[in-house]
């Protein structure tokens, strides 16, 4: 699946890199603790927390995620944005929850 | 070849910058994806761990054809028990950094799984010295 689907199918927020969408989602991860998504997440999964602050840029970069889902609505801070535009991790953003996300998700197969 | 990197403390903006570099290095090198996922992770709970818990410090290493070595050294409180902080799920982590998603207790575990060697060096009040390294063959 493409995260373009995703978008689509979950009515996702593209925040950064519009550009790069038809990169593939294999497996999805969700965690608002860093170390356990770096230990957990695999890579081209689509990761969704709560967190919306820079470090989860060099987090999704590492283990390399098809892209990175920010829930609950949080608004992203400003240098994790230029972060991630610089570094081509895409973010989306959503209201929902990440039980809401992860299950809508997991109807689309991930 | 020989890499250098300082990782400055407190500053959880910062904290990555070197593992990202390095990780850069290492595509650029063409070593094995699988093993440069491998010292990304293991490189990034360290450094975030000098800049949580020891204020900062810098990191050396060198890559040969056979093999990655890190050194992340710092000058922090030193960790007064080494087999407690290796336990998963063990953290001193403050309610700061707690609050942005560090603090699981999971680096270390982390750090030992991903790498093929790791050893650490401590002491009260001196310091703590994390080395790991990675077979490339
Ligand atoms: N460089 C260091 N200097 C001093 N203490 C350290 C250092 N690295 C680790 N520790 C100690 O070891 C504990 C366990 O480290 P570990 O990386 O496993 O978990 P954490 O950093 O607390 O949380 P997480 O890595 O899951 O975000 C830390 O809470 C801290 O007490
Ligand atoms: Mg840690």
């Amino acid at each position: 699946m493409k995260v373009q689907e995703i978008v689509n199918e979950l009515n996702l927020e593209v925040i950064t890199c519009n550009q790069l969408l038809d990169r593939e989602v294999s497996d999805g991860c969700v965690g608002d603790l860093l170390s356990v998504v770096m230990g957990k997440a695999t890579k081209d999964c689509v990761w969704v927390t709560v967190q919306s602050h820079i470090n989860i840029i060099a987090v999704g970069m590492l283990v390399e995620v098809s892209c990175i889902i920010v829930s609950e609505g949080f608004s992203i801070d400003n240098d994790a944005i230029s972060k991630a535009q610089e570094e081509d991790v895409i973010l989306l953003s959503s209201k929902e929850s990440n039980y809401k996300i992860a299950a809508k998700l997991s109807a689309l197969d991930i | 070849m020989k890499f250098d990197y300082i990782v400055e403390g407190g500053e959880f903006i910062n904290a990555g910058i070197a593992s990202a570099k390095l990780k850069k290095v290492l595509k650029q090198l063409g070593i094995a994806s699988d093993i440069i996922r491998k010292v990304a992770i293991s490189m990034y709970e360290a450094e975030i761990n000098m800049v949580i818990h020891a204020d900062g410090g810098h990191i050396e290493g060198e890559i040969t054809p056979e093999k990655i070595e890190v050194l992340l050294i710092d000058k922090g409180p030193g960790i007064e028990d080494l087999d407690l902080a290796m336990t998963e799920g063990y953290s001193t982590a403050s309610k700061q950094a707690r609050e942005m998603g560090f603090g699981a207790g999971m680096g270390l575990p982390n750090i030992k799984r991903n790498s093929d060697h790791l050893n650490i060096s401590t002491k009260l009040g001196v310091g703590t010295t994390v080395h790991i390294s990675f077979k490339i063959t």
